[in-house]
């Protein structure tokens, strides 16, 4: 058995350098296909019959009319009379057609008459909410008494809003029944090896007759585990029909249903001995996802203080079920704590990098934490720039910095890989596991390429269909570590059969021999040595192939990273407009594969991050219970000119790579938020206590704390 | 960029929509859609609601199709041609995932009905380079990772095409104004803004 490890830094012709995606050329050239844009011969289309209102009970349904209308193949009742609806745009009756237009069409002649009911919106009620569900207080040391003792406290009230996903490529898919017993689906997921099981369960056929498949993704962020119920009632349309059927959401039902990060708010009380350490937390949390209220914020976020409590209470609403959103909590938690903690710094009349960098070591990474907050400092001038809470100068325009540090596990997934090694000397590695734009199918290759000596051109990635060995669903961080770590293996032992075969040629045992350069080659003596093309040919008449699984934690995969972030902003205390100037990301995930796709990454993360600390809301109407913004109008994301200077600084070195590969997707996208808010609280003087940082919230801020 | 901004207000469909505006349209802007019946009976040209002969002038090449008034540009492309490279995200003319060119200036396609795209040279996505063979403007946003999960990038290559034809060199803050029509939910602006100074340096340099 071979020795599952890295090669050493100094033996790497790819891992950890900066290489482009193998995908951007189709990507770039609208070549890629993704589940939108399969056109299957005699597809129908969807068109979805959405209940307008928040609570309701249907009372009456009627389908004929629309039955009967030019185009359509199949009608699908999802919830019939006498189903009581929890949220507006839950899926009422599904129409296949010949067109969207068609479907719509027949949309429209459906008649459903509904009984209205009281519907409660207000994910901000905290304990004044029907149903609120309060969880145990969590308590460790001596809150009071550390109070009591403490030398400044701060108390403030801070809030996150819930957001949706908005994936560009809606929810959706393609089925298409090859037979009466089994289905092809082409999905936009998260998720390919996961969905046959869940397509099996709501169509009663096995499991094993399902093929799902996606080769290209357009965004899910978290949002895209599920086969969802469209994904069944598509399957049971194309049945119905018997034709192909492709149903992917309309925008508004992607914003409303589709697509849900719960809200968060909290009171929190904290403080601090003189010399700057924080003693003592206090804090109450709430906060919506819909029905099933929402998860509880890890709070205190990264600074554990010996003394703190903390309670959490969840409000169900009628609104849509929360999705895992990028870094499930830790956006919600990390705003909070630092904002809160900044304010204190604020009270002490401390610096907050400072404070940050005295507090550091009430954390689990103290000298990551610190190592990072020198290295940001420096990239951002802040010790140049920095001036006390609101002296940012008598004009108008007020600059300001701000600080964040965040955390996150990233431990690689369950991940099974199979390399073939084929007579022509061709490679191929595959994997039931999917790119969600996170550069999964480049870091295999390079794994790939690096372990068999071959350039990258030299071997073919193929993921994105269940048919292949399984991997995991691609969340929290966990796909780099799995596929690294199974392609690896799978590449190693493929590798090992080969010198098996080789080394008579070369006259050495194969534990001698190496795949270096193109060639397999006696260690220490690269003359002696064969092409690999020629080494291929010794396989015999059938492929040579292996199967490899990623073992979990241990020397080519681990857990654990701490980031910093820090914002400047410009802030017009007259409009209340706040200005991106420039953001600095400082992240560790261990051994990087690709350093250009892990940058990319983090700008991306910082990006994402600007949209819901400055413009991203679910504005929900609490007279109707609908979403007033489910368009791309008014449901503002950042735009290219919103962004400001994006500084992203990756931790490298010996003592990172050591640690082996850790997932990086989530941890940069949770710092922003308050990075970004502690910046403008810096610059105008006051918090702004929700994001996000909208003109109206600012202005009213400062008119709050009498600075306008 | 000369970009239909109209969005259909809440509850109305941008079928209705272009079905008024169509209409209107077709009888000489004025004229509401019920005159416009009126009109119809007299003898005047109406097209439609069934499919009616549309030819569309796409990468150089004639296409004759069979479409209703109301179906879109975007829509032809996708569901009649299957030109998919223009992606449909937001369909009501914010994201520019659909942008095209017609007669050379950049158009959301979800924003334009097809019959009335007619006679009008468009160049899409598919027009610009293959995988093999990039365009400039591709090469650089590969170079410089200006795409992740890559469905906004055509309409992003094709605004930034459009962009570059009129202004060869650009300043950062040309850039950041002439692909505001375009938006990205993975974050790829950076790497855009560095993939077209880029085109731009190679086009002889100049400062940003």
């Amino acid at each position: 058995m071979p020795e599952y490890k890295w090669p050493d830094a100094n033996d790497r012709d790819l891992i950890g350098k900066r290489i482009s995606r193998l995908d951007g050329p189709v990507k770039v050239t609208g070549t890629a296909k993704y589940a939108f844009d399969i056109n299957r011969p005699g597809m129908l289309f969807t068109r979805t019959v959405y209940c307008p209102h928040a609570h309701a009970r249907i009372t009456k349904l009627d389908t004929s009319e629309a039955a009967k209308m030019p185009g359509v193949k199949a009608v699908r009742i999802i919830q019939n009379v006498g189903t009581e609806i929890q949220w507006a745009l839950d899926e009422i009756v599904a129409i296949a057609a010949t067109s969207e237009d068609a479907a719509e069409d027949a949309v429209r002649a459906v008649k459903v008459e509904y009984e209205v009911l009281p519907h409660f919106v207000n994910g901000e009620a905290g304990e004044k909410a029907p149903q609120a569900k309060a969880a145990q207080q969590n308590v460790v040391g001596d809150p009071n008494g550390a109070k009591a003792a403490a030398a400044v406290t701060s108390k403030g009230y801070y809030g996150i809003p819930t957001i949706s996903h908005c994936c560009m490529e809606a929810h959706g898919q393609v089925c298409e029944w090859t037979d009466e017993q089994h289905l092809e689906a082409w999905c936009t997921t998260q998720s390919v090896a996961g969905l046959p099981a869940q397509f099996a369960e709501g169509t009663g056929i096995p499991a094993a007759n399902v093929r799902t498949h996606c080769e290209y993704m357009g965004g899910g962020f978290g949002s895209k585990f599920s086969v969802d119920r469209w994904g069944v009632e598509c399957a049971k349309l194309a049945k119905d029909a018997k034709a192909p059927v492709k149903w992917m959401l309309e925008r508004e039902p992607e914003l409303t249903i589709a697509g849900d990060r719960p809200s968060a708010y909290a009171e929190i009380e904290v403080g601090a001995s003189q010399d700057g350490t924080i003693t003592y937390w206090s804090s109450k949390s709430w906060g919506s996802g819909g029905p099933g209220g929402s998860g509880s914020p890890p709070m205190p976020y990264v600074i554990q203080p010996a003394n703190r409590r903390h309670q959490h209470i969840s409000v169900p609403t009628h609104m849509a079920s929360a999705r895992a959103w990028r870094a499930p909590n830790h956006p919600q938690a990390c705003f909070l704590t630092m904002s809160a903690i900044d304010d204190l710094a604020a009270a002490l009349k401390m610096d907050p990098l400072d404070f940050f960098m005295k507090n550091a070591a009430i954390t689990q990474r103290a000298a990551v934490y610190q190592e990072e907050l020198q290295k940001g400092a420096e990239l951002i001038e802040w010790k140049k720039k920095w001036r006390p809470r609101g002296q940012n100068g008598p004009g108008p325009v007020k600059r300001g910095l701000g600080v964040s540090m965040h955390t996150w596990g990233g431990l690689g997934h369950n991940s099974n890989c199979e390399v073939s090694i084929f007579p022509d000397g061709s490679v191929e590695a595959k994997l039931a596991s999917q790119d969600l734009g996170t550069g999964t199918r480049t870091v295999i290759a390079i794994v790939l390429a690096e372990t068999l000596g071959l350039p990258l051109n030299a071997v073919k990635v193929s993921i994105g269909d269940s048919s292949f060995p399984p991997s995991g669903a691609s969340g929290g961080s966990t796909t780099v570590g799995g596929v690294s770590a199974s392609t690896r293996r799978a590449a190693q032992l493929a590798l090992e059969q080969l010198l098996v075969k080789v080394a008579p040629d070369l006259g050495v045992p194969p534990e001698q021999l190496e795949a270096e350069k193109g060639t397999i080659r006696v260690k220490g003596n690269p003359t002696k040595s064969m092409p690999w093309k020629q080494a291929a040919a010794r396989v015999g008449m059938t492929p040579l192939t292996a199967k490899g699984a990623n073992p979990g934690a241990g020397k080519l995969i681990d857990q654990g990273v701490g980031g910093i972030q820090m914002a400047e902003v410009s802030v017009d205390t007259e409009t209340g407009i706040v200005k991106m100037e420039k953001m600095v990301a400082v992240q560790d995930c261990g051994l990087i594969i690709d350093l250009k796709t892990a940058e990319s990454q983090c700008y991306g993360a910082l990006i994402m991050g600007i949209c819901y600390a400055l413009t991203e809301e679910k504005i929900i109407d609490p007279v109707t219970g609908r979403m007033l913004n489910a368009n791309m109008e008014f449901y503002k994301l950042a735009g290219i000119g919103d962004i400001g200077e994006l500084v992203v600084h990756m931790m490298t070195g010996p003592e990172y790579d050591k640690r082996g590969v850790i997932g990086l997707g989530e941890p940069p996208v949770i710092s922003p938020g308050a990075a970004i808010s502690n910046a403008v609280a810096n610059a105008i003087g006051v918090r702004v206590p929700h994001l996000p940082l909208t003109p109206d919230r600012v202005l009213a801020a400062l008119e709050k704390g009498g600075m306008s | 960029m000369a970009k239909d901004k109209k969005a259909a207000p809440p509850g109305v469909s941008r079928r209705d929509f272009f079905r008024g505006s169509a209409v209107g349209a077709l009888s000489t802007g004025l004229l509401s859609s019920t005159v416009a019946e009126g009109a119809q009976t007299a003898g005047a040209q109406v097209l439609g609601p069934g499919p009616v002969p549309v030819t569309l002038q796409i990468n150089g090449k004639s296409h004759r199709l069979q479409l209703e008034p109301r179906v879109t540009l975007l829509d032809a492309l996708r569901n009649h041609l299957d030109l998919t490279g223009s992606k449909k995200v937001c369909d009501r003319g914010t994201c520019g995932a659909c942008t095209v060119l017609m007669d050379g200036k950049p158009v959301y396609a979800c924003a334009v009905l097809a019959i009335d795209a007619q006679g009008k040279r468009i160049e899409t996505i598919e027009s610009l380079g293959t995988p093999e063979k990039l365009h400039p403007i591709q090469a650089a946003f590969v170079e410089h990772d200006a795409q992740q999960c890559g469905f906004c990038t055509p309409g992003f290559v094709v605004a930034s095409k459009a962009f570059l034809d009129r202004n060869p060199r650009p300043t950062r803050q040309q850039i950041e104004k002439g692909l505001g029509g375009n938006l990205c939910r993975c974050g790829t602006y950076a790497g855009i803004r560095a993939a077209l100074l880029a085109v731009k340096a190679g086009k002889g340099g100049g400062n940003a």
